[in-house]
């Protein structure tokens, strides 16, 4: 079976394009939970950039940092989601333009 | 076959990227990360990170996904209002979206020469043994570090889970 390389910045490009999907969640988005998925997304968009420059340079260090990453989002869903589940108990809306006692 | 590879697994991200933006229903947005998820584990693979794909596929496609559609379902999160955008985000947004693209492509393909091609089982060290010796060694400090970040994570997770709020 014959293995054609392809480019390290195919792969760059695809992470770009995830991480601007993830912002783009992020900014037009209303519902809590589907921001907090942008995110999720934006963070995988960067675990891809991680592993492909981890190929690019040959070392793993990479890897550990993207390991790092992935603990941090599931460290982040966590409480993230706890902190949902609060705001829904009190509020009783997941839409983020109703909860903004905050606001002036 | 690498390049088809590529090319199907990118086009699945792509796609199930864009359905996760434009899905109304957070339960639809949620399963179609999980396929973003699934195809990026088998994009790390073809880069040579095996342990990194199973790492993808058990904590985020596994554990953190479960999380979200458990809270999703436990919410009973129905579809989203449509709501006003503010007019900054409506004029804006967009363009500014493709144009933060654009300068990320521009600094790919220029400023990055001597980008390495990718070739499937050329450099095969992401093995569970090498981020092992490497995680144990020179970055012990961080992954302690780590894991204290995980534990007042559960700490926090359990306390606002339990809290009266009036």
């Amino acid at each position: 079976m014959h293995f054609s390389p392809v480019p390290l910045s195919w792969y760059l490009t695809l992470s770009a394009i995830l991480f601007v999907l993830g912002v783009a969640g992020f900014i037009y988005r209303k519902s809590v939970i589907t921001v907090f998925l942008s995110i999720e997304l934006m963070l995988n968009g960067v675990n891809l950039t991680f592993i492909a420059f981890s190929y690019q340079l040959h070392r793993i260090d990479g890897h550990i940092y993207s390991l790092f990453v992935m603990v941090v989002a599931a460290a982040e869903a966590a409480v993230g989601l706890a902190i949902i589940l609060t705001v829904f108990k009190n509020r009783g809306t997941l839409q983020i333009d109703e909860v903004d006692t905050l606001k002036l | 076959m690498d390049t088809v590879l590529f090319i199907i697994f990118a086009i699945v991200a792509i796609v199930a990227g864009f359905n996760v933006v434009l899905q109304r229903h957070p339960i639809s947005s949620a399963l179609s990360l999980v396929g973003v998820m699934g195809s990026l584990a088998v994009l790390y693979l073809l880069l040579g990170a095996e342990f990194m794909a199973m790492a993808q596929m058990i904590v985020y496609g596994g554990a953190v996904m479960v999380l979200f559609i458990f809270v999703i379902m436990l919410l009973n999160a129905g579809a989203e209002k449509p709501s006003s955008k503010a007019w900054f985000a409506q004029i804006a947004g967009l363009p500014l979206l493709l144009a933060f693209i654009a300068t990320l492509g521009f600094l790919i393909y220029s400023a990055l020469p001597g980008l390495r091609a990718v070739e499937f089982g050329s450099w095969t060290m992401g093995t569970a043994e090498e981020i092992g010796k490497l995680l144990f060694t020179q970055y012990l400090l961080p992954f302690e570090v780590i894991s204290v970040l995980i534990l007042i994570a559960i700490l926090g997770a359990v306390v606002l889970a339990l809290k009266e709020i009036d």
